[in-house]
């Protein structure tokens, strides 16, 4: 038993990727299961594994935990990365509570319709540069620090640097009129655990393709 | 001096209710201001907003957006967040269920007639066999009175916030559930929250029609 954490997923980013980026963020090695048919999720469930009888389900710590923010919650507490105090923790929170509203957007873009994508990805390229990215610029340019809060690395910066590069994978250009996330984006990349979880090889997953889509379908209803 | 948290929102339950409901429950006064008409534009115009989103709550010097942050800071703040990260990561898992119940009955009254049937039945069918017994069990499990750490937490306000707005749905719908009827008349007797269920009291009613139109209008939905 090697005491790392067991990641229950889908073999897709999906809803746990973000916690595969703050594991690797904080150097912790950790070890994934992939469903891969519907029979796989229903003796998870069945075994009592999954208090939701849904997954991302994660091993850590003795707890089968479920809940993507109660996981990410839990990570971020235990490896110091969430902030010094209630209020770091707040503006913690907001940053990434406001990420997470980006990430949901950019998931279910894989599933819209044909006919429907072409203003889906419309939308998502005008609230990443005219809600999100212009908040993080700001936030950046009016206390100088490298970080975003408390001039620390928290999850906060791991979220952001994710959220980049995904934006990024619909638009290479994203970050023209952001000088700040620019640098931002050199500089995170190039801390040591996220430099490594960039590589390839590393657990990080590609985005989804459409030809995995029905298998995918097929495991959940 | 202390000020008390001013909330900014529509006049009805949506996603600020819950902090209403914690708040409350704290026994911290607060104050409200609704939106009506122009008085979105204004708050974006004025900066207010982060993400040009409601809710957003005045408290300690911040202006606070995003649900989970505000409700996070709150519970924080006045000790309903657990003892350390093993109780907040259970208060967090409880919590997550009860938000994705109420997330999906809080959808109904935008759906169309025939989808909002089949989805009170879904509802129904996921508060009586994949959330309720979740908490039925927990509760069994350790014979305490509230669910994580024999303490009042943010959990179990959330839970009896859920199983009011579920009873709304379906009167009976803790009928197989005698632990978590016993709780309900337990928490609802405690002095803040026997306050909040009074006439007169901040909490606010069920959507209806003339609610959905006005959040339509506002929202531009």
């Amino acid at each position: 038993m090697s005491g790392k954490p067991v990641l229950h997923y889908v073999s897709v980013r999906g809803r746990m990727e973000p916690v595969k980026w703050l594991l690797a963020a904080a150097g912790v090695e950790f070890e994934e299961r992939f469903l891969e048919t519907k029979e796989d999720l229903q003796k998870l469930r069945a075994d009592g594994c999954l208090l939701f009888q849904q997954v991302p389900m994660v091993e850590i710590d003795g707890m089968k935990l479920v809940q993507t923010r109660a996981i990410l919650n839990y990570i971020a507490g235990k490896y110091n990365l969430y902030g010094k105090d209630l209020k770091e923790r707040a503006l913690i929170d907001m940053y990434v509570e406001g990420m997470a509203d980006l990430y949901d957007i950019i998931m279910n873009h894989d599933f819209k319709p044909a006919n429907e994508k072409e203003k889906d990805l419309a939308n998502i390229m005008d609230k990443a540069t005219n809600r999100y990215l212009p908040v993080f610029e700001k936030v950046l340019k009016d206390h100088g620090h490298d970080f975003l809060v408390g001039n620390k690395l928290s999850r906060a910066d791991v979220n952001l640097l994710e959220t980049i590069l995904m934006v990024e994978e619909f638009k290479p250009d994203a970050l023209a009129k952001f000088p700040l996330l620019q640098s931002f984006k050199a500089r995170i990349s190039n801390t040591p655990n996220i430099k490594k979880f960039l590589q390839p090889g590393s657990q990080r997953k590609p985005p989804l393709q459409e030809k995995d889509i029905p298998s995918l379908m097929a495991i959940f209803h | 001096m202390a000020e008390k948290p001013k909330l900014h929102y529509t006049r009805g339950r949506g996603k600020m209710e819950s902090i209403r409901w914690l708040l409350a429950a704290a026994g911290v006064e607060f104050e409200e201001e609704f939106i009506e008409k122009e008085d979105l534009e204004k708050l974006r115009n004025d900066g207010s907003l982060l993400f040009q989103q409601v809710p957003m709550v005045e408290i300690d010097g911040m202006k606070m957006v995003q649900t989970r942050a505000i409700l996070c800071y709150i519970a924080g703040k006045y000790n309903l967040y657990g003892k350390d990260l093993k109780e907040r990561a259970w208060i967090d898992m409880y919590v997550e269920g009860t938000t994705d119940l109420m997330g999906m009955i809080m959808a109904l009254p935008f759906q169309a007639a025939d989808v909002k049937e089949k989805n009170i039945a879904l509802i129904t069918e996921r508060a009586t066999t994949r959330y309720f017994p979740v908490y039925e069990k927990a509760l069994k499990d350790h014979g305490q009175d509230y669910l994580v750490g024999n303490k009042l937490s943010w959990a179990d306000i959330h839970l009896l916030e859920a199983i009011l707005m579920t009873e709304e749905l379906k009167s009976d719908i803790l009928s197989a559930f005698p632990l978590l009827q016993a709780f309900k008349t337990k928490m609802s007797n405690m002095p803040t929250i026997k306050k909040f269920l009074q006439p007169g009291s901040p909490r606010k009613p069920p959507p209806d029609e003339n609610y959905v139109a006005t959040v339509m209008k506002i929202f531009k939905l």
